[in-house]
């Protein structure tokens, strides 16, 4: 692969240049992860790397900064430049030396990256103590504030002094960005840094990432899933897939005109942001409806009333009206804590709704008794997240796809050959029935998972964030085979998600949830085409990558934009 | 951990070949022979009645393993329903956690002293004095892992799919406390056996007459500056028997904790 | 901070009523008439009859109960068999011995235990990390008392540094007799702790060092010094302290034995003596102090968490 754009420039322009970087385990026999890895980065460019699980994009992360995992991964062959340095054979002295002065890294969980039991001032200053020993701790103090200042954060001077856990996510994400950027580093390698965010506040640390990159020229190895984000920040982009680089290209050649079939294949798999048309009414049965539906959680305790404080009760579900109708899909969108999944939980009654009601066929089962819900709960299933802890790992396929049926009265030998048929019909072979989970990958799981809940026949699917762990390409088809089943088997499905994209996708009906309450409800077409609420519409302006069709491989004709007067939007045609 | 094994084996089979394998009567006094040094009758020598202490520990090596292993089955049989009860039952889980968080406060070889000056020692009263106060780690164990596996998405799938909740406590949570109970009771098993030498050792085990290992080195506390071999001997083999089966206990931990190999897989 | 600590200080009164209930319930459903137990077995039919009075073995089973607890809150935990004096006295007069050897050996296993764990988790995998595990399973594998023969063997007999048995107290001796006596004792009683801290410290260090914040250390330049004693060691310092508290039991077993052989006036050799001289109510005094102290011991160290993390401080 050549690098087309900055191999004209000399080679010690260069701030980053990777050459045939390999990395094995360490284990017996050693398995390659990295087979020969080849980029580079210019003074001032961002450069996403993309791929899915498994491609090797954070390896190569770890094997820039030094981090790799003693004992289990080890470079085996390449080089790593660093401005001169290479970073392979440095010593480990000069290695740290080199770490967060001249190259800095911010990580995916900003809830555990920072040390609990340190004041997040602390924490930045540490970087100066170890690295600018000839500084007073005032002038420490004084530069410490100065860059939380840079990152945006309000009230500085208490900030300095607070604990991790008093910070949000997107604070201490900003952190994070100010520890890792006090030195001015040239290169600054960010790992998924927004992917563990909200949308909003994604869009508020990409800004930010980019602010502080022009203010001080620094360059950016940005490591992500998200073809999105990868839109939004790259200057270009290199593709990376089991371990190799499939392509690299500047970002809109790439978007435009990928060389690749696998990069071609990967922006295919993205959905479009653009509502699909709701499909025609033909069933008008109400299956699942929630009346006035709420949940608050911390009871009156003792403890409480005794001190006379205030009761610390929250809101997690209120006022929750809708109905699904035979056959349809209606979305729940929010961000998290928004209630999306509480709601979800009362209707399969994980948990006990605290007040109003859920019918499933008519039939009100917000306060039946473990015996009364029992022929009920056959009516409404559901998928989970993760697909690697939605099965008992110890019983084989057979076992968990029986479990159900037999439960209610079916003998084993029906219900084993009606798991064969689900099977096939989630398009999986039927010698699957004999093993277990763990020799499956995550989409297959996901399948089995769908088979589990449909030999149970019920009328309506819950689906929990069911594809948000899967990659893009799986993703979709997984989406692809609920809309399938569906048109089949005219289940109605409640999907549960945070990903507009996705929503837009499957949803005739789309609800979104903001704090426990519901801001706007109605068809999918409507809401997220020409969102009325404002939360619904900074949702939308949040997404990562909306000008851009992927799989038309062209930007949007329509892009929905907020006008000057904040109150009123309209859409606005390129 | 081979060797750790080989060890175990050997006592076990010297407890069960006991009979056989000693050369005297480990009850037999012959007052001509008190405290010899070890000769071609009496291997490792004899005790201050004449006893012969190489038959004495030999069939001490009974005691121990029946103690050891008693305990460890009984802790676990009490101690797995009430672990999961606790950790499924919200109100059951208050009652049966402040019992044992007492038990736990009372240091177990007090305990065990108490149960056997109240009533007389045989072998089950000293079981039971050892085994009450390991149940509480049992209960406590097997509660936590319920606790974080009743969170388990495929255990609320179970529960949606309309299994009743004996199935779903014995099909979807008991499992998951299989490995680390097999861990745990191994480390039951040899502090069972320390804490039924050290009753022995202060006069609160057995009758005095019972070889145990706890009992010869209690006689053998008199003649110390005589014939330290009386405390060695025992001494060696009962560290051997509770290292070899604390070593087990380890190699099945390593093997089994998930902790563990998720840490190895995790990167 | 201040509900928390409240919380757990009142959370440990429902473990001691467990505690006394515990042991009231072990004497009344014991198979002996209870009377004659705490009378001793020489007691005449009218000591029992008047034993009986006191008790009030005659009234419900919750009266008693509450009587007898009563009694205990006022401090009098009844009256020894053998030397007729109350149980409270006995004890008072072997505190001293008991408790200096107690933190003594505390002190000793702390120092030691600590950065042994804390080396071998840094050294995880090496030959110095399996040497350290393997000696710290010889530690709790090796009952005490045979640890101590063979301490006394080499240092006592045939080196002849130390005396064999015997105490001195801080109080009437001063502090140079006192440590020439108690070290023995004190490295006897160790072994077990520091076994058991060592374990928890690597085991604790090892789960940290896994954390993401030790890699943003990491990438931060730290060293692996800093790494170790500024980010991990604090973090790692909750389910030490825990091991601390609870291993407090095993102390307990560990100053009965020691006492024993060492001959030590202590509250472990009161304790030997009357199991000798089946002196039930001694045993059950016993019980309920050093259960008491295990609980404060464990509500104190709960306590110091609040100092340690601040998640708990601003709750």
């Amino acid at each position: 692969m050549s690098d087309d754009v900055i191999h004209s420039g000399s080679a010690s322009a260069l701030v980053l240049d990777i050459r045939g970087l390999q990395v094995a385990t360490q284990s017996s026999p050693a398995k390659p992860i990295l087979k020969g890895i080849d980029f580079a980065i210019a003074p001032g460019e961002t450069l996403c790397l993309v791929g899915e699980s498994g491609s090797g994009k954070s390896v190569t992360s770890l094997a820039v900064m030094g981090l790799l995992p003693k004992g289990s991964l080890k470079a085996t062959g390449g080089r790593i430049e660093l401005e001169g340095d290479s970073l392979l054979e440095v010593s480990s002295t000069r290695l740290r030396d080199l770490r967060a002065s001249r190259m800095a890294m911010i990580f995916q969980e900003p809830m555990t990256a920072l040390n609990p039991l340190m004041r997040v001032g602390e924490q930045i200053e540490e970087v100066l103590i170890m690295h600018q020993k000839g500084l007073s701790s005032a002038q420490r103090r004084e530069r410490v504030l100065e860059m939380l200042d840079q990152v945006q954060l309000p009230d500085i001077e208490r900030v300095f002094d607070s604990w991790p856990h008093q910070l949000s996510g997107g604070q201490r994400q900003r952190i994070m960005i100010a520890m890792a950027l006090i030195l001015e580093p040239k290169l600054l390698i960010a790992d998924e840094p927004t992917t563990a965010l909200d949308v909003t506040t994604q869009k508020q640390i990409l800004k930010l990432i980019k602010a502080l990159q022009e203010r001080h020229g620094t360059s950016v190895l940005f490591i992500t899933h998200d073809m999105g984000v990868v839109a939004d920040i790259a200057d270009r982009v290199c593709v990376m897939r089991h371990g190799e680089v499939v392509e690299t290209q500047p970002i809109e050649e790439l978007l435009r005109r990928p060389r690749t079939d696998y990069t071609r294949q990967l922006l295919t798999a993205v959905p479009s942001l653009r509502p699909r048309a709701a499909r025609a009414v033909t069933d008008r049965e109400i299956v699942l409806e929630a009346i006035e539906l709420e949940k608050r959680y911390g009871e009156r305790s003792a403890w409480a009333r005794w001190t006379g404080k205030a009761t610390s009760q929250t809101l997690a579900a209120s006022d929750i009206d809708f109905a699904l109708t035979r056959g349809r899909t209606l979305g729940i969108v929010g961000e998290s804590g928004s209630g999306k999944s509480t709601v979800a939980r009362c209707v399969m009654r994980m948990i006990e709704p605290t007040g109003g009601g859920v019918r499933v066929m008519g039939k009100d089962i917000a306060s039946l008794g473990r015996a009364a819900l029992k022929p009920h709960r056959k009516r409404i299933q559901m998928i989970f997240q993760d697909p690697f802890r939605s099965l008992n790992p110890r019983l084989k396929i057979a076992t968990s796809l029986v479990e159900g049926p037999v439960n209610y009265g079916t003998s084993r030998e029906e219900a084993l050959a009606k798991a064969a048929e689900l099977l096939a019909l989630v398009g999986l072979p039927k010698d699957a029935l004999d093993r277990y989970p763990h020799q499956f990958s995550g989409g297959q799981r996901q399948r089995i998972a769908i088979a589990r809940a449909l030999a149970m026949e019920p009328d309506v699917l819950v689906a929990d964030e069911a594809v948000s762990a899967l990659d893009v390409s799986v993703q979709a088809q997984v989406l692809e085979l609920l809309d399938d089943l569906q048109r089949r088997l005219g289940i109605a499905v409640l999907f549960i998600t945070h990903d507009l994209r996705v929503a837009a996708q499957i949803c005739d009906e789309v609800m979104v949830m903001q704090k426990g309450v519901v801001v706007e409800y109605g068809p999918a077409e409507r809401v997220l085409g020409s969102p009325e609420h404002s939360y619904t519409r900074s949702l939308m302006l949040a997404a990562p990558g909306r000008h851009w069709d992927f799989s038309e491989f062209r930007p949007l004709d329509r892009v929905f934009e907020e006008t000057s007067t904040a109150t009123s939007t309209a859409i606005i045609y390129q | 951990m081979i060797v750790a094994a080989i060890c175990l084996a050997s006592i076990v089979i010297i407890a069960i070949l006991a009979p056989w394998l000693a050369p005297h009567d480990p009850l037999d006094m012959s007052p001509a022979d008190r405290l010899k040094p070890p000769s071609d009758t009496y291997w490792l020598g004899s005790d201050a009645y004449g006893r012969d202490l190489l038959s004495r520990v030999l069939y001490g090596a009974r005691i121990s393993l029946i103690v050891g292993i008693g305990s460890a089955l009984i802790s676990v049989v009490v101690g797995l329903p009430l672990g999961i009860l606790a950790g499924f039952f919200r109100g059951l889980d208050a009652v049966i956690m402040r019992v044992m968080d007492g038990l736990m406060a009372i240091p177990s070889v007090l305990l065990a002293i108490a149960i056997v000056s109240l009533i007389s020692a045989n072998l089950w009263t000293v079981m039971a004095a050892i085994t009450i106060p390991e149940i509480p780690r049992i209960v406590r164990l097997v509660r936590s892992v319920v606790l974080s596996a009743r969170e388990e998405p495929y255990v609320e799938a179970a529960v949606s799919l309309g299994s009743s909740l004996p199935t779903v406590m014995w099909r979807h949570l008991m499992p998951n406390t299989l490995a680390p109970l097999i861990v745990m009771s191994t480390y039951i098993c040899a502090s069972a056996i320390l804490t039924e030498a050290i009753l022995s050792f202060l006069g609160a085990g057995l009758g005095t007459e019972t070889p145990t290992w706890g009992n010869i080195m209690a006689e053998g506390r008199t003649y110390f500056l005589i014939k330290p071999s009386l405390i060695f001997w025992p001494g060696i083999v009962l560290s051997i028997c509770i290292l070899s089966i604390n070593l087990l206990g380890d190699a099945a931990r390593d093997r089994l904790d998930p902790r563990l190999q998720k840490r190895g897989a995790a990167q | 901070m201040f509900s928390y600590c409240l919380r757990r200080t009142l959370a440990a009164v429902p473990v001691m009523v467990v505690v006394a209930l515990f042991v009231f319930l072990l004497l009344r459903l014991s198979p002996g008439d209870p009377a004659a137990i705490i009378a001793g077995d020489m007691a005449t039919p009218e000591q029992l009859d008047r034993i009986r009075e006191t008790l009030g073995l005659n009234q419900p089973i919750y009266i008693q109960f509450f009587h007898w607890s009563g009694e205990l809150l006022r401090g009098d935990f009844g009256t020894s068999l053998m030397s007729n004096l109350p149980v409270t006295q006995l004890m008072a007069q072997r505190l001293e011995p008991t408790v200096s050897l107690a933190l003594l050996s505390i002190a000793l296993s702390v120092v030691v235990a600590v950065p042994m764990g804390v080396i071998a988790a840094w050294k995880h995998g090496s030959l110095i990390d399996n040497a350290i595990m393997s000696l710290s399973v010889l530690g709790f594998s090796v009952p005490v008392f045979v640890t101590g023969y063979i301490l006394i063997k080499i240092f006592a007999i045939d080196l002849g540094w130390l005396p064999v048995q015997g105490f001195k107290r801080i109080s009437q001796d001063g502090f140079g007799p006192f440590i020439q006596h108690a070290i023995l004792p004190a490295l006897m009683l160790s072994t077990i702790y520091i076994a058991l801290i060592a374990r928890m410290t690597r085991a604790s260090m090892l789960d940290v060092l896994g954390e993401d914040y030790i890699r943003t250390a990491h990438a931060k330049g730290a060293s692996e010094k800093r790494v170790l004693f500024k980010h991990a060691l604090r973090n790692a310092g909750v389910p030490i302290l825990e091991v601390i508290g609870t291993g407090f039991a095993l102390m307990i077993t560990g100053v009965v034995v020691t006492e024993s052989v060492f001959n030590i006036p202590g509250l472990g050799r009161l304790t030997v003596d009357a199991i000798l001289s089946r002196d039930y109510p001694v045993i059950q005094g016993l019980i309920l102090v050093t259960s008491g102290v295990y609980v404060l011991i464990n509500l104190a160290i709960d306590l110091s968490y609040a100092l340690l993390d601040p998640r708990i401080r601003y709750q």
